[in-house]
């Protein structure tokens, strides 16, 4: 049987790689990729912690659920800024997001 | 099921009503009568709301312990509704002038947005709290992108979106280390297992990550900037005043309400985010030429004075924390009304050079500006001073004698730079292109006289204040 240390491993490397994403592409969609694996991570976290610690209780699941409905949520509307900056400026660079810097 | 539960969620359901009103009369209303009528409906119904919120509310906990109501939340909720319908008065030349075919989106958004904020106050469980915070913080990243054909708006919206979902994955991070420690999302629950174990330290630190970006302290200050720059002045006011106080109202029910068993530990970690908060926000906010840069930098460093009375950790620290918000809502609201007022005459400045010599043409505005920012930054006879004056009590009751020493020592950096701009409204001369006499429109008459009024009585009645809820 796989055992929780596993699944705590797997997770918090998903989570720093998608913080290292977060930080060092320029892609904006690269970006909200970034994003999604860091939102994963956790969700990730919450189902092991849930069936390993706690098998008699379903909270960490329905944490999952909810976070997945969120997540989902915050890509569409992230998604469609991204549409109206790519409007505004041409492409998706991150690096062009910088009208406001003195 | 029992309807009664409900009867707790009178502030919630009362904002979903002036929602589907407003909703429904965009739908149905013809533009000409929408152009005439909308915003005067829009900001009657909310003071309606505003004003029955100060009505006896019950207290209790509903749907088994996850929404809690008491009088203090009521209170906090009243407080959002005050700050909320002084941004919808300042916003009218906005949105009438601009926008006016997305008028009622603003308003729209705006409402779910608090509504989020209210069940960010109300949660008594940790998911409720994620979820209240996401619903304010994804609509508030629509709000910041809403002039949507201006660059820097879009920019604004991007920075935003990007960096709240990056903080509300670390929170949740934080979170999902806190249930594997003690497997629970009841706030009830935590209180009685928290303890001084790596685990629970570790959720924790991450968990505080998260609520610090919607408080802007200082190593989670980096959006706050350029977001304030380049959303609409309206969207701006509402994040400087609202999003912060809904998020240090947050803060002050989970500190004390689940973490007050490890007060050791963020006593800590508060005690160093409030010096460098203040610190920073202060040296960053005399560098700044942009007036919207200008008041970023002052809300930061404001924050930081916020986590001055939570960090207390007592009852004093509490009634300071809530009351410090209330005076702040009067004071930058009050300096936002000025600047929307200016940037809507000047057609579209927010330089502070932009104010040199405005008490020579318009000198009401340019007094009130001073008002506001002479209680901002804690002089006497203003309410900024009394709030001020709580704060450090509060923090002086839990011996924190260095951190109130360097508290002190900023609100002196922080003369230095609000005197900078009554320098350039008073002495300084206007350029050939300054700003000409101009009046503003009546919404935002009356929305600077409530904001006047506010900075004058509020310090005064601190006492009836106190006396009616602590």
């Amino acid at each position: 049987m796989i055992r929780l240390e596993y699944y705590l491993i797997i997770s918090t490397l998903m989570f720093f790689i998608g913080i290292f994403g977060f930080i060092t592409r320029k892609n904006m969609i690269a970006i909200l990729i970034s994003l999604e694996l860091v939102l994963n991570a956790v969700e990730i976290n919450f189902a092991a912690f849930n069936r390993f610690l706690y098998p008699h209780q379903l909270e960490g699941m329905f944490f999952t659920l909810f976070g997945i409905a969120i997540t989902a949520a915050e890509t569409a509307v992230a998604l469609a800024i991204i549409i109206n900056a790519y409007r505004s400026i041409g492409n998706i660079n991150i690096n062009n997001l910088n009208r406001m810097k003195n | 099921m029992d309807f009664s539960n409900f009867l707790l969620m009178g502030q919630e359901i009362g904002l979903i009503v002036v929602f589907l009103i407003l909703f429904s009369y965009d739908i149905i209303g013809s533009e000409k009568s929408k152009d005439r009528w909308f915003h005067w409906v829009a900001c009657i119904e909310f003071a309606i709301l505003t004003v029955w919120g100060f009505l006896p509310k019950p207290a209790g906990e509903a749907f088994g312990g996850m929404f809690v109501s008491s009088d203090l939340t009521v209170l906090m909720k009243n407080i959002l509704n005050i700050a909320t319908l002084i941004v919808f008065l300042q916003s009218y030349s906005w949105l009438n002038k601009e926008n006016s075919l997305r008028r009622s989106e603003f308003f729209t958004i705006t409402l779910v947005t608090l509504l989020g904020m209210y069940l960010m106050i109300s949660a008594g469980n940790l998911m409720m709290l994620y979820i209240g915070m996401e619903t304010a913080s994804l609509p508030m990243a629509c709000l910041a992108a809403f002039n949507k054909y201006k660059e820097k708006s879009a920019e604004a919206g991007v920075k935003y979106v990007l960096i709240s979902a990056l903080s509300s994955g670390i929170m949740l991070f934080g979170l999902s280390f806190l249930y594997g420690a003690m497997g629970s999302f009841y706030f009830s629950d935590l209180s009685v297992q928290v303890s001084g174990e790596p685990l629970t330290i570790l959720g924790f630190v991450f968990f505080l990550g998260g609520l610090g970006f919607k408080l802007s302290l200082v190593p989670f200050h980096l959006w706050t900037a350029d977001v304030y720059e380049g959303a609409p002045t309206s969207v701006t006011a509402y994040l400087s005043v609202v999003s912060k106080g809904a998020a240090a109202f947050a803060l002050i029910f989970v500190l004390y309400k689940v973490f007050g068993g490890i007060e050791i530990v963020w006593q800590h970690i508060l005690w160093w985010l409030s010096v460098i908060t203040i610190t920073l926000g202060n040296l960053f906010a005399i560098r700044q030429t942009n007036i919207k840069r200008f008041f970023a930098f002052s809300s930061i460093s404001q924050a930081g004075y916020i986590l001055l009375g939570i960090i207390a950790g007592n009852a004093q620290g509490m009634e300071a924390t809530v009351y410090y918000v209330f005076v702040y809502l009067f004071s930058n609201l009050a300096a936002f009304g000025v600047i929307s007022a200016v940037e809507h005459a000047s057609g579209g400045k927010t330089s502070i050079a932009a104010y040199n010599g405005l008490y020579g043409t318009n000198p009401k505005l340019a007094l009130l500006m001073t008002f506001a920012v002479f209680s901002l930054g804690g002089i006497p006879p203003f309410a900024g001073f009394f709030s001020k004056f709580l704060i450090f009590m509060a923090a002086g009751s839990a011996g924190m004698y260095v951190l109130l020493f360097i508290a002190l020592l900023n609100t002196v950096i922080s003369l230095y730079y609000y005197l900078l701009i009554v320098k350039a409204m008073f002495i300084k001369k206007g350029e050939i292109d300054a700003v000409k006499h101009f009046s503003s429109d009546v919404y935002n008459q009356i929305s600077m006289l409530i904001c006047l009024l506010g900075i004058f009585a509020t310090g005064i009645l601190w006492g009836v204040f106190s006396k009616l809820y602590f």
